[in-house]
């Protein structure tokens, strides 16, 4: 499968996946209802710190952590396992694995596609927290920005590379849902999307920092918010992708060695 | 073109019984069973043929398609595509072929065919020119014009499967793998698939290699069979010849101007209907053209005409001899 064959067709992949994007009004209003769960958070830890800031989180500060994660979360969410999950049980991968294109390729063009339905989203908010927050609680060092676009892409690949992961398993288990869940849920907890890392105690931070979780949504929003200075950021960058090397490797073996226990069940 | 050289293709599936305690047991203990889906066949088919593979449910036949096509790793033997492994997937190879499966679609559910074909041109790079040419063409040849701006979810099942065909063809593959192409179709429309399927193999020499359980199909499509049962190859030759080895007795109906008594016509061979003025008699083919000349002779025929034996009734019997074969085959190694 050549490189050079699957960079010519993606165009044509990407375009095909907005259109599939936007096929569904209905669908995408309910989607946009299901990620709002960073603003009801917001809500509940601006109510706590209501009497006294929790940490160094006052409620603008809370304000702004959330707002941060809602826009981090828009812009690297995947949900590719369920996908994979389905078309490898279904056998309907079968139709990817015809084309002379890689079909993990394909999946993330896909994912990719649904990036302009996402801003659409996302840029309000954006523009609230501009509104609302002001500067003031914002990184005003371009280096750091630099460094959260370099994030935001490693945060990306490696919510997708997980679901890539997840999805590929469908090969030897029954069904990988279930581990997606469990995925989610460890996600949850150690990822700053409910809440930010710094409120954990010294311990369980010290976890945190050793899963891959925080690096998806809290590294990102800690680099909007300002929270590290630019050693520190490169540091925690560095980690990120390492991260990511580590996933693509994991993927990597787990689809060659997945594709021939493949058995593209049905027709 | 084509070559599977002791071909096999075994799974290890979960068997278990029925019922709440073989669940609950199926949690800590597992059973295996290993399925031989392709049990050591092999042929060769080459360029430009066209070629039935048949056999009952179950049989492996789509199992083999899939080997052929790269979506299945054999267990063993050696499989050939246009001088490709199949299951290395080169551009190349998936550049030549494609399977086109009844019951599994690749045209996108929610947007228009043409966005599919576009879609495909990109990824197989196909010309621009081509591209218009071939899109023109099969436009034209299989009634596309309605279809192409529709959302593939409001057409009807023969209007997908011809937009299917149309999206396989658009690169011009050079080996085509038909697995049941038209399953569920009114009759008019498989008709319309046939012969679009006989025009582009002679057209651009295209190899077929067509599985279907319409006899239909397989008559007006492919002067080759090759059929498996249980994995194994029973079969490869000319249909024809299949039919003579199978049932070496041709039909025979006969239409009279005046009733024929039943006695007259049993002396002809087996009679398989009669009433008042018509009958059909089941003849060995070598005493077709004595029996004729007699009955024309010495009854009073209205009307005659001679037909092979139905592709089902040959199909059957031959599969039930192959099961029967195997089975003996089991029970003399078991008691060996």
């Amino acid at each position: 499968m050549s490189v050079r064959n699957t960079i010519r067709a993606l165009p044509a992949l990407f375009r095909v996946g907005v259109f599939e994007a936007v096929a569904y009004r209905a669908e995408f209003f309910v989607w946009v209802l299901s990620t709002t769960m960073p603003l009801i958070m917001m809500a509940l830890w601006t109510a706590v710190a209501s009497d006294a800031p929790v940490g160094r989180y006052g409620q603008p500060e809370f304000v702004a952590y959330f707002l941060c994660t809602f826009i981090v979360r828009q812009l690297t969410g995947a949900w590719v396992a369920y996908e994979m999950n389905f078309e490898i049980r279904q056998g309907a991968l079968a139709m990817r694995l015809l084309r002379p294109v890689q079909p993990l390729w394909t999946y993330a063009v896909e994912n990719l596609a649904a990036l302009p339905m996402r801003l659409v989203v996302a840029l309000p908010v954006a523009v609230s927290l501009l509104l609302i927050s002001g500067t003031s609680r914002l990184s005003k060092d371009p280096k750091i920005w630099l460094i959260w676009c370099a994030a935001m892409v490693g945060g990306w690949l490696i919510t997708f590379l997980a679901n890539l992961v997840i999805g590929c398993l469908a090969f030897y288990m029954e069904s990988s849902l279930k581990l997606m869940d469990v995925w989610l849920a460890v996600f949850f907890v150690f990822s700053g999307y409910l809440y930010p890392l710094e409120l954990f105690p010294s311990g369980l931070r010290a976890v945190a920092d050793w899963l891959p979780f925080r690096y998806q949504i809290g590294f990102p929003v800690e680099l909007m918010t300002g929270a590290h200075g630019v050693p520190t950021a490169l540091s925690m960058l560095l980690s990120q992708w390492l991260y990511v090397a580590l996933m693509l490797a994991i993927v990597s073996l787990v689809w060659r060695r997945g594709l021939k226990r493949f058995a593209a069940y049905g027709g | 073109m084509i070559s599977a050289r002791d071909l096999r293709k075994h799974y290890q599936v979960h068997k278990r019984p029925p019922g709440l305690k073989a669940a609950v047991r199926s949690l800590f203990h597992r059973t295996y069973i290993t399925v031989k889906a392709v049990d050591g066949i092999s042929f060769e088919i080459s360029a430009g043929e066209r070629v039935g593979f048949l056999g009952p449910n179950g049989a492996g036949k789509t199992t083999t398609l899939k080997v052929l096509s790269g979506l299945l790793h054999p267990s063993s033997g050696e499989v050939r595509v246009d001088g490709h492994v199949p299951k290395k997937r080169e551009d190349a190879f998936l550049k030549k072929i494609m399977l086109v499966t009844g019951q599994k679609q690749q045209l996108l559910w929610d947007l228009p065919p043409a966005e599919t074909f576009e879609m495909n041109r990109a990824i197989y790079d196909v010309p621009m020119a081509q591209y218009r040419e071939t899109i023109a063409e099969l436009t034209e040849l299989l009634e596309l014009s309605d279809l192409l701006n529709k959302p593939t979810r409001q057409l009807s099942l023969g209007e997908r499967m011809k937009c299917e065909l149309a999206a396989a063809l658009i690169h011009r593959p050079k080996v085509l793998f038909l697995d049941e192409p038209t399953i569920g179709l009114d009759v008019s429309m498989q008709a319309v698939i046939r012969s679009f399927i006989k025009r582009y193999n002679e057209r651009f020499g295209a190899t077929l290699m067509l599985t279907s359980h319409y006899m239909d199909d397989v008559a007006a499509l492919t002067p080759r069979v090759i059929v498996i049962d249980k994995g194994q190859l029973s079969y490869d030759g000319g249909l024809d010849d299949l039919v003579r080895r199978v049932r070496p007795e041709k039909r025979v109906a006969l239409t009279f101007q005046r009733k024929v008594d039943r006695a007259a016509l049993e002396r002809l061979g087996k009679v398989v209907s009669v009433d008042s003025v018509a009958a059909v008699l089941q003849i060995h083919q070598d005493a077709v053209n004595s029996t004729i000349t007699w009955a024309l002779a010495n009854l009073p025929v209205k009307d005659l005409t001679v037909e092979n034996p139905p592709l089902e009734e040959v199909m059957s019997e031959l599969f039930s001899r192959s099961r029967a074969a195997q089975e003996q085959e089991a029970a003399q190694r078991g008691a060996a």
